[in-house]
């Protein structure tokens, strides 16, 4: 990660906050690398799943996007919020990491061949209410757009998008919480 | 589901972001000072002389130290509720209010006769002071938490209680134009501890309610 990456990485950003959906989903796979390059590194000796740090830590970038400054680098915000999240996930098993700054090394990590595995967050979706949960998956598991999906649940689309806020807000505040 | 997944759920929620936090701090110190108004003014109101002690250095002085806490408060607070911020460049600011402080008591020292110490240490209205500071000061200092929540502090205590020394400090300035006692030696003794327990119940509230 140099400084040209972190500007693409803004740039991104900025386009996503304007409402361009694609660059969102880009800066967000994006983002994954560099949380995953990290959580490989801290989380294996606490045995939590590196990619829980990895899901928790979008949905903390997502639901918190409005405290990055839009002329600021975003990836000392980015690293601070996965810093955050893999310290509170050691916290919550009353375990304790020490993730110095330093150590945050520009790793890119790539995903891995995706293992069905009961992540946590699976979890935080099966508690959701039935309305939430059946499009939060008909859009992320079933891969469905925001008109599919309504015209599948007959339901409007600014109810899915309601559905969907209310749910992955959901979702952000159950994460790890037993 | 795995994390494609996630993105794809994620990068779909287009509900446009909240206001950014700067606005959030600005509209919350403005609510804050209002309800502290409210309150001081309900309650105890400024002092009889308030108009001819705004000449007097001591009486002046309150609202000098006061106000510097809650400003470099608030610029600590607010560095503390954003992600990856560079809120250890702010701390040393903190200490603006106290080393101000410790200089007047230095002069407050020099000019008075050590037998005239205690008595002014002492003041008249400590059980007061120790009781209004607070009481103004816990509106305030649940609006900040509010803040808190809203933001993304990495260090919730930490946040806490330098929103704690925020509301504080805009309590302090109230109460100041009510307290009789101006020495610096009355405001250095129970402005700090008055200010000192808001910051303790900012650290402890945080860090329960502004986890994220």
């Amino acid at each position: 990660m140099n400084g040209k990456d972190d500007q693409e990485l803004a740039r991104l950003m900025r386009t996503a906050i304007a409402g361009d959906e694609r660059a969102y989903g880009e800066f967000l796979r994006r983002a994954s690398f560099l949380v995953r390059g990290l959580a490989r590194r801290k989380a294996g000796q606490g045995g939590i799943d590196p990619e829980d740090i990895v899901q928790e830590t979008l949905l903390a970038i997502h639901m918190k996007r409005h405290t990055w400054r839009t002329d600021e680098p975003i990836t000392p915000w980015l690293y601070a919020i996965a810093r955050y999240k893999l310290i509170d996930a050691f916290r919550r098993r009353g375990r304790h990491v020490e993730v110095e700054i330093g150590e945050i090394a520009e790793i890119f990590a790539a995903p891995e061949p995706e293992t069905v595995s009961d992540r946590e967050i699976g979890r935080a979706l099966a508690m959701l209410a039935p309305g939430q949960r059946s499009v939060v998956a008909a859009i992320s598991v079933d891969g469905r757009s925001i008109g599919e999906t309504a015209r599948s649940l007959n339901m409007t689309e600014t109810a899915v998008r309601v559905a969907l806020h209310r749910g992955l807000a959901a979702i952000a505040r159950r994460f790890g919480r037993d | 589901m795995d994390t494609n997944e996630l993105i794809k759920a994620l990068a779909a929620d287009t509900q446009p972001r909240e206001p950014s936090l700067s606005t959030t701090w600005r509209g919350a110190v403005a609510m804050a000072v209002a309800l502290a108004a409210i309150v001081f003014f309900a309650t105890l109101g400024p002092r009889p002389d308030f108009a001819t002690s705004i000449e007097t250095i001591r009486f002046l002085f309150k609202f000098v130290v006061t106000i510097t806490l809650a400003g470099t408060a608030l610029l600590v607070a607010h560095a503390l509720s954003r992600p990856g911020s560079a809120w250890r460049r702010a701390m040393p600011y903190l200490a603006a209010a106290p080393v101000l402080l410790a200089l007047a008591v230095i002069f407050e020292l020099l000019a008075l006769p050590p037998a005239t110490w205690s008595a002014r240490l002492i003041g008249t209205n400590s059980v007061l002071c120790l009781t209004f500071i607070p009481l103004i000061g816990i509106g305030p200092l649940a609006i900040f938490l509010m803040v808190l929540r809203h933001g993304a502090p990495t260090s919730p205590a930490l946040a806490g209680a330098a929103a704690g020394l925020l509301a504080g400090g805009i309590a302090a300035a109230f109460y100041a134009a009510h307290c009789p006692d101006d020495s610096p030696l009355f405001v250095a003794t129970w402005y700090t501890i008055a200010v000192s327990i808001l910051a303790v119940i900012g650290a402890v509230a945080a860090n329960r309610i502004a986890r994220w």
